[in-house]
C-alpha cells in the first residue's frame, strides 16, 4: 500500500468515525424514549393523571404532584422572569464598559454551571429557615428561581444583542429617551427570542429534583396545593420516590410519570416555538 | 418643562432599579458563599479540617463517627473520569461531523435532536440507568452490584455529551475558511485539514467545552444519587457501589436531620468543597476561552 492509499485510507475512516458518533448520540436518545414508553404506556391512563398517589401500585395517580409541578413552574416564572429580564436589559443597554459590569458578566456566567444540588443548599438555609417559609411552594419556586436566573439573563442578553443598533440610533433620532426607545422599540423585536430562551429556562426548572429534596418537598402529599404556602410535590420528586422503591410495579409507574413529565417539557417547547412563530409574523406584519 | 423633568426622575428611577436587578446575581453568589462558609466553619469546630481532607473514612453515623471526605471525592471523581471517557471522544467527534461534514440540512436537523438530550430532566436518566443500563451491565459482568458506578458513568456521559458537542461545534466553525482552504490547496486530505488544522486553531474553545462537562460531570446528582448507590467506598472499580458527594447530600436530606446536628452541617461542608471545585473549573474553562483564542482578522 502507498503512501497515497494509506492517506485515503485514514481519511474515509475518520469519515466513518465521526459519523458513527453522531448516530450513537441520536440512537441513545431514540433508545431511552423507546424504553420508558415501552415500560410506562401501558399505566398511562386518566385515572393516573386525577388520582393521588397510593400504596397500591394499581391506584397510585400523580394528581398532586402535576399540580404541584405547575403551581411552581408559574411562581417561578412570576419571580424569575421581571428580575432576569430586567437584569439583562441593564447589562445590554445601559451598563457602562466598567470594571463591575465584566464582574457581574463573569459571574453569571459561573452561577450558572453552580451544580443545582448547591441551589438546593441555599435555598434551605436562605428560604426554608433563613425566611421560616417551612417546605412551601414558595421556597421551592424562590430557590429555583435563583436556579434559572442566570439562564434567563444569559439567553435574554442574546436576544437583546442581536436587535440591529440602527433601530436604536433611529428611535434616539425621533426624540426617544433611552427608555421609550427600549420599551417601544428594542423590547418588542427582541421578545420571540425573550420568550424562547425563558420557556427553555422554565422547562429546566421544571425537570429539577436535587433542589426541591434539598428543601424538603414532601414525596407523599394527597391533596393539591391551594396556597403558596402549602406544602407540595413535584413531578421528578414523585418519580424519584417511586423508582426508589423496591416494588417492580413502582418502576412503570415511574416510567408513566416521566411520560407525562416529558409531555409537559414538549407542551412547553411546542408554545415557545408557536409563540415566537406568531411574534415574528406581527413584526413583519407592522 | 415640568413633563420633561418628570421623565428625567423616571428614566433615572428605571435605571436605578434594571442596575438592582443586574446586581441580585452577585448578592446570589455572595450568599451561596456566605451561607455554606459559615455551617462548614461550625462543622469544623467539631472535626479536624485534616482529618475531613486526609481522612479515607466517610462514617457521619457510626459511633466513633469518622468524616474523611477522600471516598465521597473518590466517587466523585470515577464518575467525572468515566463520563468523560465516553462523552469526550464521542462529543468531539460528532461536533467535528456536524461541522465539517454534514450539509446544512443534516445539521439543522442533528444539532436540535443531539440537545434534546441536554433538555432530558437528571432524574429520567437515573431511571434509564436503573431500569435499563444496570440489568445490561449485570448480565455481561454479572458480579456487578445492584448500584455501580459504571451505570452511572454511562448515563452521566450521554447528559454531558449533548454539552461537548455543542459547544466543540461553536468553537470549530469558528475557524475562518480560507485556514482550511489553505491546507486544501496544498494537497492534504479532509482528515489532515481537520486534525492538523481546524482542530489546533479550535483547541482553546475545544478544551474550555471539556472542562465545563466535567464540571458538570461532578455537580450531576439525581443520576448518580439513583445508579451508583451509598456507599462511600475508596475504589477504582466501576462494578462496585459508590457514593459521590453529591448523592451523599441527598442522602442527608433525604433522611429528617435535625438542623444543627453533625450531618446537617456535613452537607455543607460537602457542599462547600463541591461549589469551590465547580466555580473553579467554569472559571478556568472561562480563562482558557478568553485567554488562548486566536483571534483572526
Amino acid at each position: 500500500m502507498n503512501l497515497q492509499e494509506k492517506r485515503r485510507r485514514k481519511d474515509q475512516l475518520f469519515a466513518v468515525i465521526c459519523l458513527a458518533s453522531t448516530i450513537t448520540g441520536i440512537l441513545l436518545l431514540a433508545l431511552l424514549l423507546c424504553d420508558i414508553f415501552v415500560k410506562g404506556f401501558s399505566w398511562l391512563s386518566w385515572d393516573f393523571i386525577c388520582s393521588y398517589p397510593s400504596r397500591f401500585p394499581e391506584r397510585a395517580g400523580i394528581k398532586s404532584a402535576f399540580w404541584g409541578s405547575i403551581w411552581l413552574i408559574l411562581l417561578t416564572a412570576a419571580i424569575a422572569l421581571p428580575m432576569g429580564v430586567s437584569a439583562a436589559i441593564y447589562l445590554e443597554e445601559y451598563a457602562p464598559r466598567s470594571r463591575l459590569t465584566k464582574i457581574i458578566e463573569i459571574n453569571i456566567f459561573n452561577l450558572a454551571g453552580v451544580p443545582s444540588v448547591v441551589y438546593g443548599i441555599l435555598g434551605l438555609a436562605l428560604f426554608v429557615r433563613g425566611l421560616s417559609l417551612g417546605k412551601s411552594l414558595i421556597a421551592g419556586a424562590l430557590t429555583l428561581s435563583l436556579l434559572v436566573l442566570p439562564i434567563i439573563i444569559i439567553s435574554t442578553k442574546e436576544a437583546l444583542s442581536a436587535v440591529p443598533n440602527s433601530l436604536r440610533e433611529a428611535s434616539y433620532g425621533l426624540g426617544a429617551s433611552r427608555w421609550q426607545t427600549i420599551r417601544y422599540q428594542i423590547l418588542p423585536s427582541a421578545m420571540p427570542w425573550i420568550l424562547t430562551g425563558s420557556i427553555l429556562a422554565l422547562s429546566r426548572a421544571i425537570g429539577e429534583t436535587a433542589p426541591l429534596i434539598m428543601i424538603g418537598a414532601l414525596t407523599f402529599v394527597a391533596f393539591t396545593p391551594q396556597t403558596p404556602l402549602d406544602p407540595f410535590t413535584a413531578m421528578p420528586i414523585q418519580i424519584f420516590n417511586w423508582i426508589s422503591r423496591p416494588q417492580p410495579e413502582f418502576a412503570n409507574i415511574a416510567s408513566a410519570a416521566i411520560i407525562v413529565l416529558l409531555l409537559v417539557l414538549l407542551t412547553m417547547n411546542a408554545a415557545a416555538i408557536i409563540l415566537r412563530r406568531k411574534y415574528q409574523k406581527k413584526l413583519q406584519g407592522q | 418643562m415640568a413633563v420633561h423633568s418628570y421623565n428625567n426622575i423616571k428614566e433615572k428611577i428605571i435605571e436605578r432599579y434594571l442596575f438592582v436587578c443586574a446586581l441580585i446575581s452577585i448578592f446570589v453568589t455572595i450568599s451561596i458563599v456566605l451561607v455554606l462558609l459559615s455551617e462548614t466553619v461550625s462543622f469544623f469546630r467539631d472535626v479536624s479540617i485534616i482529618e475531613f481532607l486526609t481522612g479515607t473514612r466517610w462514617a457521619p453515623t457510626y459511633t466513633p463517627s469518622h468524616f474523611g471526605v477522600l471516598p465521597l471525592i473518590n466517587g466523585t471523581l470515577l464518575i467525572a473520569i468515566g463520563s468523560s471517557i465516553i462523552a469526550l471522544p464521542v462529543g468531539l467527534t460528532s461536533a467535528i461531523y456536524l461541522s465539517e461534514y454534514a450539509n446544512e440540512q443534516t445539521r439543522g436537523i442533528v444539532k436540535p435532536v443531539i440537545e434534546m438530550l441536554a433538555g432530558i430532566p437528571t432524574v429520567v436518566y437515573g431511571c434509564f440507568a436503573v431500569l435499563f443500563v444496570t440489568p445490561i451491565i449485570r448480565k455481561l459482568v454479572p458480579e456487578t452490584e445492584i448500584f455501580n458506578a459504571a451505570s452511572a458513568c454511562i448515563v452521566v456521559g450521554i447528559m454531558i455529551l449533548p454539552m461537548v458537542s455543542s459547544l466543540s461545534e461553536d468553537a470549530i466553525r469558528s475557524v475562518p475558511h480560507t485556514l482550511r482552504e489553505g491546507a486544501y490547496a496544498l494537497g492534504a486530505t479532509k482528515y489532515e485539514v481537520t486534525t492538523r488544522v481546524v482542530l489546533p486553531s479550535a483547541l482553546s474553545g475545544i478544551l474550555a467545552s471539556f472542562i465545563l462537562a466535567i464540571s458538570r460531570a461532578i455537580g450531576e446528582t439525581m443520576a448518580v444519587t439513583l445508579a451508583a448507590g451509598a456507599t462511600p467506598n475508596i475504589t477504582l472499580n466501576i462494578f462496585e457501589s459508590i457514593q459521590t458527594m453529591t448523592a451523599y447530600i441527598v442522602q442527608v436530606s433525604l433522611g429528617d436531620t435535625p438542623a444543627g446536628s453533625i450531618a446537617y452541617k456535613s452537607i455543607f461542608a460537602i457542599g462547600m468543597v463541591l461549589f469551590l471545585m465547580t466555580f473553579g473549573m467554569n472559571l478556568i474553562s472561562q480563562w482558557i476561552r478568553s485567554r488562548y483564542q486566536e483571534v483572526y482578522e
